[in-house]
């Protein structure tokens, strides 16, 4: 589904990203761990194509299309979910009626039916509970007023109702309770199934617990320092980053 | 980062629908202002010698004004004289009541606007006035109205006809000499609408009037007076484009309300006159004077406008809250980019006993536009617990635009309270991100923002116009995005 070949990424002038490789196949749910400044945030906004990171060279395929030349509107549109590590707010902005236009731009798109007020509602009412989203917070502006908790499950109530292809969760775990952390894990687990793929970018292991990864990579400086299954994750809660590190500089 | 700043930037610029010129005969004054000019205008109109009296009054008052430079806008000197004072389409017949002797051209400019004035075509239950450069050209329902006693029409005609109810209101509440412009207008007014509701109607349909500058050199001064007598109700708005020319061209127009005892007025506008190029070149100088008087007990005014266009906006609609109980609202939209500049809010100017008043203002800056929210709210001595309420909000799209809010507060009584809020935000690229990442497109992302921002007053326009608000909106911010 996804095929990231020898990316490199500039932000501000420095190389944050090196020679980069990855490959996802749906079905999968692949682990990016990795200390901070490693670049996991930078890997995802560059899938997502936030603007203010310059592609140097590389390629990325996301179902044999080239992904870097799609907007960051049609990359959502065509299946590509981020969750985002801070949600913005938006003043304003009703919550529900930002994810019924969120639904539509995407189904107008697709050239399918758009949903009418009836069908959305059973929809959103449905995946709320499913969040454990109360009904106060549908009805708020967007993220206004949320809990760091609220604002995560906020996303994942998003990517519930959008069923995207390729999901990806920017550090969803952080700042997350033991409750809040099993609610979100247990809506991303909802949505595993063979034809949907998942990259899940986290600093701890511990999200891991709720989500067990197909694969777990390891980002040191910019690129993949180690990949293996959990077990990788395990190893790494016991030693910590430190020997990859110093095995990288090597 | 330039790239990040120019994303921003194509989603303010866009076309001026409405800039097109209609190619009709004219009878149009030379350009100058002088006593001999004043009189010929009012020739034209056929005016009573009181009417002119008043004018020539008026004159004599402004030439010793000077033009207000208190306001946070700059422009250069305005030439008086180089003016026109008088543009009126030629009609077939100089009294073309019905809409068959009216010139087709004129029709279907108004048409092409999106206002059409065949009647069994207008919106269903809004009357229409149409003012063509200086002229009424067309009033709508004329007939269903005055069977509720409701009088609807010019303020040419309603001189001729309803000269009693003139020379009562004409300039009780905007006083010929009240300021710069006002009293220019005094002296130089062609046209505008002229309303009275008597006792205890509730007009049946929704006013407005219509206004189009189309002549260039020309300027527009219309003056507008409504008058709900005791326990009477009526909404009216009014429109307004003009073509796109590289000229400034000057719109100073003088609004008066009263509101008789138990009497309501709900007055909306939506003003998209010409706002000049991006380089700020040509638009339409919008000097203008709103002032409603609350001079009964428990009687209404309220204020809703929604500002996109001209060059500069220099705009106060006030309330004069007289009578024990009474309310005043002002509730404002205005939206500047491109070079465009505004300075406008409100006065609330407390007199009686248990008044109240709101104000809720949003100002929109992006491009290199400047926004400037003005208000006075004054308690008088005899005003026993008065209640004003503030919130000015500032909205900025991009680094390059600006926003000003200048309060005045006069409390002469204790037992008056005075709130005021104030907020500035700024739509910033991490919220276009998050939109675009969930499918939506930027121009929709800002339209939404946008829109949610002005909520609370979109939500005072009767229903019809609120609809065309957020469209406007959406036309004035979103742009060829590529």
């Amino acid at each position: 589904m996804l095929s990231i070949k020898n990316l490199n990424v500039m932000v501000e002038n420095k190389l944050i990203l090196k020679d980069f490789n990855l490959s996802v196949a749906a079905g999968e749910v692949h682990a990016i761990m990795g200390p901070n400044g490693s670049g996991k945030s930078t890997l995802a906004h560059v899938l997502a194509g936030k603007e203010g990171y310059e592609v140097i060279s590389g390629e990325i395929n996301y179902c044999g299309e080239n992904l870097l030349a799609l907007s960051t509107e049609q990359r959502a549109q065509k299946g590509v979910f981020l969750a985002m590590q801070y949600p913005v707010e938006l003043p304003g902005v009703n919550n529900m009626m930002f994810i019924r236009e969120s639904l539509n731009a995407i189904s107008r798109a697709r050239g399918e039916e758009e949903y009418d007020a009836v069908r959305f509602m059973k929809l959103i009412r449905e995946k709320a509970a499913a969040v454990e989203l109360d009904n106060k917070l549908l009805k708020r502006n967007v993220n206004s007023g949320f809990s760091g908790g609220e604002k995560k499950r906020n996303e994942i109530l998003q990517m519930a109702i959008l069923q995207p292809q390729l999901c990806i969760l920017d550090e969803t775990d952080s700042g997350l309770d033991i409750d809040a952390l099993r609610v979100v894990a247990k809506g991303v687990n909802d949505l595993r199934n063979k034809d949907r793929a998942m990259i899940v970018v986290t600093h701890y292991q511990r999200l891991l617990n709720y989500i067990e990864p197909d694969y777990v990579h390891v980002m040191i400086d910019g690129r993949i320092a180690a990949s293996g299954d959990k077990n990788l994750a395990l190893e790494l809660e016991e030693k910590g980053y430190n020997w990859l590190i110093e095995e990288t500089a090597a | 980062m330039g790239s990040k700043h120019q994303s921003v930037e194509t989603l303010i610029k866009s076309d001026y629908k409405y800039g097109f010129v209609t190619d009709i005969d004219s009878d149009t004054l030379p350009p100058g202002l002088s006593e001999s000019i004043i009189q010929q205008i009012s020739a034209k109109k056929n005016e009573p010698a009181w009417m002119l009296e008043w004018r020539l009054k008026a004159y004599q008052r402004w030439l010793s004004m000077e033009d207000p430079e208190w306001a946070h806008i700059q422009h250069p000197e305005i030439d008086f004289q180089a003016i026109s004072y008088y543009s009126a389409p030629r009609q077939k017949s100089a009294t073309a009541k019905s809409l068959d002797e009216i010139d087709p051209e004129l029709l279907a400019t108004y048409t092409k606007l999106g206002i059409p004035l065949e009647e069994q075509m207008v919106l269903a239950g809004v009357a229409v006035d149409a003012v063509f450069d200086s002229v009424s050209v067309a009033t709508t329902f004329r007939k269903e109205l005055a069977a509720a006693g409701v009088i609807f029409c010019s303020i040419s005609d309603a001189i001729q006809d309803y000269p009693e109810l003139i020379q009562k209101y004409l300039g009780s509440v905007v006083p010929y000499s009240d300021n710069f412009f006002a009293c220019l207008n005094a002296a130089v007014f062609t046209d505008g609408t002229f309303v009275y509701i008597p006792k205890g109607v509730r007009c049946p349909m929704e006013l407005s009037t219509y206004f189009r500058i189309n002549e260039a050199n020309t300027g527009q001064f219309e003056r507008t007076l409504i008058v709900a007598d005791e326990g009477s109700y009526v909404s009216y708005l009014e429109g307004c484009t003009a073509p796109m020319r590289d000229e400034n061209q000057l719109h100073a127009a003088v609004v008066e309300l009263v509101a008789l005892k138990d009497a309501r007025i709900k007055y909306s506008t939506i003003q998209n006159w010409y706002p000049g190029n991006e380089e700020g070149k040509g638009g339409i100088y919008n000097f203008v004077t709103k002032r409603g008087a609350c001079r009964g007990d428990r009687s209404h005014i309220s204020w809703t406008q929604v500002e996109t266009g001209s060059a500069i906006t220099w705009k106060y609609p006030s309330c004069i809250l007289h009578g024990d109980d009474s309310v005043g609202e002002f509730y404002s939209v205005a939206v500047t980019r491109g070079k465009q500049q505004a300075d406008t809010g409100t006065k609330m100017l407390h007199l009686g006993r248990n008044t109240k008043s709101t104000i809720v203002s949003k100002g929109i800056s992006a491009g290199h536009g400047q926004n400037t929210y003005r208000g006075l709210v004054r308690m008088a001595q005899r005003a026993e617990n008065a209640r004003n309420h503030s919130q000015c909000d500032s909205l900025l799209i991009g680094d390059q635009c600006g926003a000003h809010t200048f309060p005045y507060i006069e409390v002469r009584n204790p037992t008056a309270r005075v709130e005021h809020e104030a907020t500035t935000s700024k739509i910033s690229e991490d919220q276009l991100f998050y939109c675009k990442q969930r499918g939506i497109s930027e121009e929709d992302a800002v339209s939404m923002i946008v829109n949610g921002f002005c909520k609370e007053v979109f939500k005072e326009l009767p229903m019809e116009f609120a609809v065309e608000a957020q469209k406007l909106l959406g036309v004035t911010l979103e742009g060829a995005v590529g």
